[in-house]
């Protein structure tokens, strides 16, 4: 036996956060990026995006089971915890819960991105281009909305690959981790001013 | 000579596992180098409380008093940690104590900590060598090696690791960092090694090394300053290891 049930459960949701959910995101906001190059960039790179071959198979397997598994699953994991960070105010214990609260608001704001971008496009309601974005993001409570939305994703994305690094067995010494540590919060400010830097592009045309 | 110097401790006591919990108040005189359990012997000596009641004295356990033990375990001012290394100097007034909650209590600020001796059975931490003959010496083990096992081998079963950790609680089946440590202990032992796949399959299955969450309290506080976070790595290595030999298929499968 490879062990039971909850081990693999617990594994496959550790590996689905990074490979592909970890990729798609810097996919995801690496695409959206090309909206600082103008709306003709942006509609270019999407339309790419979206006349890929096989589509459909590509988002059901790379994105939207790997999500939905790690979202579901991750609310359980999230919810067995007993946060103490005001007894044990440790600089881990924090990040331990705040990975935990920044999950459950990263999956909240993926729904309702998915459902007012995708869903909306999938039925017709809206066309995929620079002017959807530009409509959700010139209001300001939504502007605001994705801003934390980007950054909690982020931060969940940058500190879970230290938890992934943990996990699967790679940095074991209190240094490696602490030297992850530094690169992991690295990739959080890189990937975010990647992400918050597209949504003023749209908000504000910058 | 001036006032006699008193401290101050709340204590949450509780008469018996199921009654209801309450905080009582104790004002003892401070002598030089006092620890929490000597403050708690001079309750013990005289079960007056704050407001001048008699009182039953309060409860609680102890053995060593030297931190080698484990037995004195309690929540002191927030913090898990032992009793009798408490130095009162140290402590901030007035003191608080509580029972650590992770565990059953079984009166005032005793607790019962057989779920961590289950884990034990559980993750068999020990080396298997009884036979009906005489097997030999078994192989040596390198001294560097020697080293730091003997760090983990200081693990006194007290309990502080599970009370710190955030996913050791009601909700979740997460036998604690201490049992892993053993894991890891008795597979670097190199008669207990012949027996390592059996303890790293003990611990990939409910409760086992996937309910870490790496909230490294459980290293913070450990009174014997065991490299608790270590050894969850090692066994995180490890079992991904043993899931793919175990599935793959590896001749060097234990």
């Amino acid at each position: 036996m490879a062990g039971n049930r909850d081990y693999i459960n617990r594994r496959i949701h550790s590996l689905l956060g990074v490979l592909p959910i970890g990729i798609f995101l810097i996919q995801h906001l690496t695409v959206n990026f090309f909206a600082t190059r103008g709306p003709e960039a942006f509609n270019a790179a999407a339309h790419f995006m979206e006349s890929l071959p096989y589509r459909y198979v590509l988002e059901l397997f790379i994105i939207f089971l790997p999500i939905l598994f790690h979202g579901i699953y991750g609310v359980y994991i999230a919810f067995t915890a007993k946060h103490n960070v005001s007894n044990y105010g440790y600089f881990r214990n924090w990040m331990f819960m705040l990975q935990r609260y920044t999950g459950v608001i990263t999956l909240i704001f993926i729904a309702w991105h998915v459902w007012e971008t995708r869903i909306a496009i999938g039925l017709g309601w809206v066309d995929l281009n620079y002017q959807l974005m530009e409509n959700i993001l010139t209001n300001p409570f939504f502007f605001w909305f994705y801003v934390v939305g980007v950054v909690s994703t982020t931060f969940h994305f940058a500190n879970g690959l230290w938890s992934f690094f943990v996990s699967w067995g790679i940095t074991m010494t209190p240094r490696s981790q602490r030297i992850m540590t530094y690169a992991s919060i690295i990739v959080f400010l890189a990937v975010s001013y990647v992400g918050v830097r597209t949504l003023f592009t749209f908000a504000y045309g910058v | 000579m001036s006032e006699e110097k008193k401290i101050t401790l709340i204590i949450e006591r509780q008469d018996s596992p199921d009654s209801a919990p309450y905080e009582e108040t104790f004002e003892v005189p401070y002598r030089e180098n006092m620890n929490v359990i000597s403050a708690l012997m001079e309750i013990r000596r005289n079960p007056v409380n704050a407001k001048g009641e008699a009182t039953t004295p309060v409860f609680w356990d102890m053995n060593c008093l030297e931190e080698v033990c484990g037995a004195c375990s309690m929540i002191i001012n927030g913090k898990a940690r032992q009793s009798c290394t408490a130095l009162v100097d140290q402590l901030e007034q007035p003191i608080r104590l509580a029972p650590m909650s992770t565990f059953p209590i079984t009166r005032d600020l005793a607790v019962d900590r057989s779920r961590m001796f289950d884990s034990l059975k559980r993750v068999k931490a020990w080396v298997p060598i009884d036979g009906t003959y005489d097997l030999g010496p078994g192989p040596r083990m390198a001294e560097s090696k020697r080293q730091w096992a003997y760090e983990l081998s200081k693990c006194m079963t007290c309990g502080v690791c599970l009370e710190a950790c955030p996913n050791v609680n009601s909700k979740s089946d997460f036998i604690g960092p201490a049992a892993m440590s053993q894991v890891r202990l008795f597979n670097s032992h190199p008669t207990g090694e012949m027996n390592k796949s059996e303890r790293l399959q003990s611990v990939m299955g409910d409760g086992g090394i996937m309910g870490c969450g790496n909230a490294q309290n459980c290293v913070q506080s450990c009174p014997k300053g065991i490299p608790l976070t270590t050894s969850l790595a090692a066994i995180y290595r490890d079992t991904a290891i043993e899931s793919f030999k175990s599935f793959f298929g590896s001749d060097n499968k234990l």
